[in-house]
């Protein structure tokens, strides 16, 4: 292997450190008498998997995530994901043998992780204030799929299965307009007014017998918690919808309102943003959804329920069950995470978590006020928004200030998300940063925002400081090299 | 208690609320309506660190789990499969993925701060496509179940078609999600023979799995020119990707689309997820491919990176015209599928396979000899098979954990995962079916051990 000198450490792939005979793993013999294999037809070639020593290995995949960064590493402030810290104690948990060695197969030898399931649905119906609880879905996009198909589901046994249509706010997460999508309605956009707040002219006039649900985020993507909400949830409910709760913002309210109060009929929970389990990447998530008792016997297969007759716990199906979402109960590792993060907090310490969430976010607001555009010049929820607008105007985008985020050591916040605002950045602190990092974060900010007036080409030309220069996108688009080859082969 | 995740004191807050201008941290939350703030939470009292985690080994040791490879271990000897397979994991595999810099990352948007994940995304997409020998993978989707409903969506959209076709030997928690999944769009689901009812030119896919659901070989040739001659794809899923140490990929018998469970490969059965779902097609079907893409392109000074690609695919660019609404999935256990395979490499991942699949047929071979107790299927299998047995498997079972043995799922015909009548020439199927699972982690000694009981059980009525 190279040396740490290597000028290029991206063109290296395990398969390129591949020597024939070397082996990572010491794996036992036989210890049966050998049975005659399948016929040759049956059984494969050349099994072409890269051949390293466990040094190497090691060194290999330690550098790799050398080259990334994490919350671990520092200040995350990417909107709408929640980047919080991941506390330790949970991932021991995690990985207590009891729970990691458990075949999901076990039903009678696995009580102790069924309560704690069976426990994880009533504390998250709760904490949502609602009166059911699937902990299926995988991730967040997939609770919005599981949602809205137990909405249709109820729809349908009432007899309303013409109600074809979603409504999306013109703010909402592509992932809401897809899931309308894909669980076969027709999704209909609906406007923000200049305050963003949702435009209730445009919402009554949307409504109408055809609709099934109003998708929703709350507070919304433009960090805003929309006063109206209410009357929203009354409209929606007069017109015979049902009020979907997209989940990825509750850390702005958790603790302290319950979206079930505000007329929420069915949420999802992104336990891996709210409930601090680690993001991985891109994953393990979990995405639970939380129903009113009508939409109960529609969730999907399996439920944890409690058994009287011994205090025991069982799997069930629900009796008008969507069917399975996933192969086996969800994703529990993620569960035990979310589970201990709950029990270590209480009520208490939930409501910290909004409050300082919240504070986190306006104090961010407060400072950069001056240096950057405010498409919205109001209180902010749990993250704020900002316009590149002006630095745009110098030649400076929002994109060249984000990768010169990266120079001063933060990740950058999400950008051009919301859409519909012009050179978008979406900065989420979440509650476990100090003062002292948010600081650093705005003098950054503020340092940057100068430089666009002064130096603009020092923004531009950024990041300097990274593995990595600005990749050609492009290309890699255009011409997809998407694995490995060898040497000689060509890519298609 | 102060909250140990939270950095802020409340001098720290007091200077906050003053930049602000907020009077108080209530005022943050006035857009709030009064009646619905601040509501009764009755959730049980904080714990504290080592309070917490007393109470969570509590929970954990009401499990009972299988062992690792030891007669005097406290742990069970584990024959249960059927979607979820117990093998060994290799210590790299954990230490690496607690490297926080992986653990504690997102969705690589930002691609210069995270060459880590998407450098190990793409050795993923390489080594995937390497074990199902097809030209292109995505980096991973939820699990196998919901990776084979994707592709049957798929194929939806590539062939025009609104029929599926899933063949009956698939495992029943595939074939759900699939119609799960199906109903969803609208999509038909006909669960098919592989005599018939006969494939229509209204499928849009045959989606099969290999080896089946009861561990034994469907003949992969003859399904894809099946359904090739009426214009369906060939999507095969493979639930237990350690066969493909020793059985011949997808790729080579003509899948369009090959799925997988990727938990055999690194991953904590921990009670069923999280699990990691493994996709693959033909380069021709790329832009139809749901999830995440990493390619590899370079920078202004020519050094090699990785980005996110071929974006116009999915929801945060296409939104409602995307192929797929997945966003977050399992990045983190992608990577340590990805150790695991570079860990066993070329010789390890055959020899963990020739491990499952000869100590399999010696369990089988000496269970069949046992009285009351036969093999009612025929054919090359892997590392599970289908005995009939002399009595309730559900008393069999009970009667093995006595013994420290996690027998074997039960699929008697009435079950949850019955068998049917008419599977693979079985006929008339017994009236006590257990499906058992024999890996490298199963010592002769516990083979010895659970044929000696299972003997003696049936004996016994």
């Amino acid at each position: 292997m190279r040396g740490l000198a290597d000028r290029d450490p991206g063109a290296t792939l395990s398969f390129d450190l591949s020597r024939p005979g070397r082996i990572a793993c010491a794996l036992p013999e036989l210890d049966v008498p050998a049975a005659p294999l399948p016929p040759q037809s049956a059984l494969r070639g050349e099994l072409r998997l890269p051949e390293l020593s466990q040094p190497d290995l090691v060194r290999y995949f330690t550098r790799l995530s050398q080259r990334n960064y994490g919350v671990d590493t520092g200040f995350y402030p990417l909107g709408s994901c929640t980047m919080k810290y991941n506390p330790r104690i949970n991932e021991e948990a995690a990985h207590l043998p009891g729970f990691a060695g458990l075949h999901p197969h076990q039903l009678e030898t696995a009580q102790g992780a069924l309560a704690l399931m069976y426990d994880l649905q009533r504390l998250l119906a709760e904490i949502t204030g609602m009166d059911a609880v699937s902990l299926a879905p995988a991730a967040g996009a997939h609770g919005e799929l599981t949602g809205i198909l137990v909405a249709r589901a109820y729809h349908r046994q009432r007899g309303e299965g013409h109600r074809q249509r979603v409504l999306v706010p013109d703010t909402a997460h592509g992932t809401n307009p897809a899931t309308a999508a894909m669980s076969g309605h027709e999704v209909i956009s609906v406007a923000s007014r200049a305050d963003g707040n949702m435009d209730l002219d445009a919402l009554a006039s949307a409504l109408d017998d055809s609709v099934a649900a109003l998708m929703l985020t709350l507070p919304n993507t433009l960090g805003l918690f929309d006063p109206e909400i209410l009357r929203i949830a009354e409209m929606v409910h007069r017109a015979g919808a049902l009020l979907y709760g997209d989940g990825a913002n509750l850390n702005a309210l958790v603790g302290r309102v319950k979206p079930g109060d505000l007329g929420f009929d069915v949420v999802h929970l992104n336990l891996h943003k709210t409930f601090s389990t680690p993001h991985g990447g891109g994953g393990p998530g979990s995405g639970p959804i939380a129903v009113r008792e009508p939409l109960a016997p529609f969730l999907p297969t399996p439920i944890v329920r409690h058994r009287e007759s011994d205090d025991g716990y069982v799997l069930a199906a629900p009796e008008q069950s969507i069917g399975r979402v996933g192969l086996f109960h969800g994703n529990f590792g993620v569960m035990v995470r979310a589970y201990a993060y709950i029990r270590s907090l209480g009520a208490a310490g939930l409501r910290e978590v909004s409050e300082n969430a919240v504070l986190n976010a306006n104090y961010i607001l407060a400072r950069l006020r001056g240096a950057y555009r405010l498409p919205y010049d109001r209180r902010c929820m749990h993250e704020v928004l900002l316009s590149g607008s002006r630095q745009k105007a110098k030649g400076v985008k929002t994109l060249d200030i984000a990768k010169r985020l990266i120079d001063y050591g933060f990740h950058p916040p999400t950008i051009y998300f919301p859409l519909m605002v012009d050179e978008a950045m979406l900065i989420e602190p979440t509650e476990t940063e100090s003062k002292e990092t948010l600081d650093a974060f705005c003098d950054a900010m503020l340092a940057i925002a100068r430089e666009a007036d002064e130096e603009p080409e020092v923004v531009r030309s950024a990041p300097q400081r990274a593995p990595v220069g600005r990749l050609d996108e492009a290309t890699a688009a255009r011409h997809p090299v998407l694995r490995w080859r060898r040497g000689e082969e060509p890519d298609p | 208690m102060a909250n140990p995740y939270i950095a802020n004191t409340e001098a720290d807050r007091q200077a906050m609320l003053e930049a602000i201008g907020a009077r108080s941290l209530d005022d943050l939350f006035a857009d709030i309506p009064d009646a619905q703030r601040d509501p009764p939470l009755h959730l049980p009292p904080p714990l504290s660190e080592p309070e917490l985690l007393a109470e969570l080994s509590t929970l954990a040791g009401r499990n009972r789990t299988a062992g690792q490879m030891t007669s005097t271990g406290g742990g069970l000897a584990c024959f249960l499969g059927g979607g979820a397979y117990h093998h060994f994991i290799p210590s790299v595999v954990g230490q690496l993925l607690s490297r926080g810099e992986f653990l504690t990352s997102y969705t690589p948007y930002q691609p210069e701060v995270s060459q880590g994940t998407l450098q190990t995304a793409f050795e993923f997409q390489s080594l995937v496509c390497e074990l199902l020998g097809m030209e292109v993978a995505n980096a991973g989707m939820y699990d196998g179940a919901s990776a084979l409903a994707e592709a049957c969506l798929m194929a939806a959209a590539v062939t025009g078609r609104r029929r599926i076709a899933v063949l009956d030997s698939v495992h029943p928690h595939y074939d759900a999600v699939v119609r799960t999944y199906a109903s969803g769009r609208g999509l038909a689901v006909d669960r098919v023979t592989p005599t018939g009812p006969a494939l229509l030119e209204e499928h849009a896919c045959l989606a099969v799995q290999q080896p089946n659901f009861l561990g034994y070989l469907e003949d992969g040739d003859a399904l894809a020119q099946a359904a090739h001659a009426v214009g369906a794809l060939h999507v095969v899923a493979v639930g237990e990707p350690v066969s493909l140490g020793l059985l011949r990929p997808p790729g080579e018998y003509g899948a369009d689309i090959a799925v997988g469970e990727g938990q055999s490969l690194g991953i904590p059965l921990s009670f069923g997820g999280p699990y990691l779902g493994l996709f693959a097609c033909r380069q021709q079907y790329v832009r139809q491919m749901p999830g995440r893409v990493v390619g590899r392109t370079r920078d202004a000074e020519g050094r090699t990176g990785y980005v996110l690609t071929l974006q116009t695919r999915e929801q945060h660019i296409r939104r409602e015209r995307a192929t797929s609404n997945i966003c977050t999935s399992e990045q983190l256990v992608a990577l340590a599928a990805a150790v695991y395979l570079c860990a066993m490499g070329k010789q390890g991942l055959r020899r963990v396979a020739e491990l499952c699949y000869h100590k399999a047929h010696y369990a089988a071979e000496r269970i069949a000899g046992l009285a009351g107790y036969w093999l009612p299927l025929e054919g090359p299998f892997f590392n599970e098979f289908v005995v009939g047995c002399p009595r309730p498997v559900a008393d069999l079972n009970q009667a093995l954990l006595e013994e420290g043995i996690l027998g074997g799922l039960d699929v008697s015909p009435g079950s949850d995962a019955g068998l049917k009548p008419g599977l693979r020439g079985l006929g008339e199927p017994p009236e006590h079916a257990m499906l058992l699972c024999v890996t490298e982690m199963n010592t002769r000694e516990e083979i010895d051990r659970l044929v000696e009981a299972l003997g003696r059980l049936g004996g016994s009525q």
